[in-house]
């Protein structure tokens, strides 16, 4: 089948490049809208067949369109990657060396915490450890801010994660990185930051909170799906889609 | 588009936060040393490297490209030769075609030499955007607002303006380039530095006026990509008034010169 790129599409990939991420809806609606402005086809069921047509273009310049969820609200999210390098010297041409180097500290620390969140005071500390030239305290806090506003972090109450954009664009960076550290969700099988840990000490299995939302849905008495052992932690709600 | 980071950034790009070093003089040097090869040269050339080769510079160009595309900021021939072609310099012209294509066919993006003295590229949208109503959560850049509105006077003006008719209008829209602006920051930096880089306006100094006076005209950026047509269009809905009663610019907005906006961009292949 030979899969021509139109204008649909090229307006498609302009705006994901001017995005860099958007979710499943937004992706849904920039479809219609696309193909609507160029009279092409369109075939609202269609969307990833869509999106492939550009990601087989894309391939030569290793590039991509991939979807990921967020581990924040469960949704689906569509996020533009580069895989020439999916790790953070794909990063140097806006970040001065120190600022990597204490990006590069906060993915270690947030790889190795349980619930995949450092906060302010944790990332003033790591960066009182730094070799590279020292960061101030307020150079920090302007890095944060433009860490969130690049879309690699996210920030909620003084609590930093990385963010959806960066877990769908940096997992394969992460998982060879931290191999032995890693673990991967046992629902979803996508590496786990944010989740819910399994207590009974052989067992351990991660699962995401929204995956723990759509397994347990009612059930009255959760059980570990690996072990069986009771599920101790509160079963946040399944969060719905934005309406439109 | 929002100038919004974006993944593109070429291994071999040497990374370009330092490329601001170096000086005039040196820069031209770089550009002395390269010249163009000559066709022979090329043929010669491509065939002491495999097809996969010469794709892989292609894309790493394409990259580049898009990677100063961000900011907006033009590309010199030197730079794209040192940082990223080096060693298939050689193959040059046949690299920046196969870049081109890529840049049209898949991201609707078209190369323009817009400094053919100097060498210097940039990235224009095939695609009409001014009248884009996209449906995504991107927010209007207010810059691009702010950018519009000059361009208009300029446009309305016959061409050139001087920069007080500028400040003026922005006074009028409560945006004083004297004072610092919550949205723009220094406004008049904005205007006289950042737009004029990007290629969206020339500012020049007019000669012999004392105290010192400059000019505004629209810059290669805004010739290739804002549509007179649309620009026009505005002024008649902001002052109820039908487009063509001003003969003059709906003459020039309706000429071949600024058309390739209203064509549509490019076709499907
Ligand atoms: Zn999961
Ligand atoms: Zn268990």
């Amino acid at each position: 089948m030979s899969r021509q790129m139109g204008d649909s599409h090229r307006r498609f990939l302009q705006t994901m490049m001017a995005n860099g991420i958007i979710d499943e809806q937004g992706a849904k609606t920039l479809h219609q809208h696309c193909c609507q402005t160029h009279n092409a086809q369109y075939a609202p069921d269609r969307l990833d067949d869509f999106i492939d047509t550009i990601n087989s273009k894309l391939q030569p310049m290793f590039m991509q369109i991939r979807k990921g969820m967020s581990e924040d609200n469960g949704h689906q999210y569509y996020a533009l990657v580069n895989m020439v390098e999916n790790d953070v010297t794909r990063m140097t041409s806006d970040y001065a060396d120190n600022e990597l180097e204490l990006f590069r500290k906060m993915m270690d620390l947030i790889v190795g915490s349980e619930d995949g969140k450092l906060s302010s005071i944790d990332i003033l500390n790591s960066a009182d450890s730094m070799t590279t030239k020292k960061l101030k305290k307020s150079e920090v806090e302007h890095l944060l801010n433009r860490l969130v506003q690049d879309k690699w972090l996210s920030e909620k109450r003084g609590e930093y994660t990385l963010s959806t954009r960066c877990i769908i664009e940096m997992e394969p960076y992460i998982r060879t990185m931290y191999q032995d550290q890693v673990k991967v969700c046992h629902i979803c099988h996508a590496i786990a930051f944010q989740c819910q840990i399994c207590e009974n000490p052989t067992c351990g299995i991660k699962i995401h909170n929204p995956c723990v939302a759509r397994y347990f849905k009612g059930r009255t008495e959760p059980r570990c799906p690996a072990c069986e052992d009771f599920w101790p932690h509160e079963i946040p709600e399944v969060r719905r889609l934005r309406s439109q | 588009m929002s100038s919004r980071k974006r993944p593109s950034n070429p291994q071999s790009a040497s990374q370009p936060r330092r490329q601001t070093g170096g000086s005039a003089a040196q820069e031209e040097d770089d550009d002395v040393a390269f010249t163009q090869p000559s066709t022979s040269q090329v043929q010669r050339g491509l065939e002491k490297v495999t097809e996969a080769q010469v794709d892989q510079k292609s894309a790493e160009v394409v990259q580049y490209f898009l990677l100063k595309d961000q900011k907006k900021v033009p590309v010199r021939r030197a730079d794209l030769v040192k940082h990223v072609v080096k060693e298939h310099r050689n193959i040059y012209p046949e690299i920046i075609k196969r870049a081109a294509r890529t840049l049209d066919q898949v991201f609707g993006l078209k190369l323009v030499e817009i400094d053919p003295k100097n060498h210097m590229y940039i990235l224009v949208n095939n695609l009409e955007t001014s009248g884009d109503a996209s449906p995504t959560t991107r927010p209007t850049d207010p810059k691009r607002g702010l950018l519009f509105v000059i361009l208009s006077v300029i446009f309305m003006k016959g061409g050139v303006v001087r920069e007080n008719v500028v400040w003026n209008t922005l006074k009028k829209l409560r945006v004083d380039p004297g004072e610092k602006h919550d949205e723009f920051g220094d406004v008049k930096k904005v205007v006289t530095d950042e737009f004029v880089r990007q290629r969206y306006l020339e500012f020049q100094r007019i000669p012999h006026t004392e105290p010192v006076e400059h000019e505004f005209r629209w810059g290669q950026r805004a010739e290739a990509e804002v549509s007179k047509a649309k620009i026009l269009e505005f002024m008649g809905q902001l002052h109820d008034r039908d487009p063509q009663s001003w003969t003059q610019q709906y003459k020039e907005a309706h000429s071949s010169q600024n058309s390739s906006q209203q064509a549509g961009g490019s076709s499907q292949r």
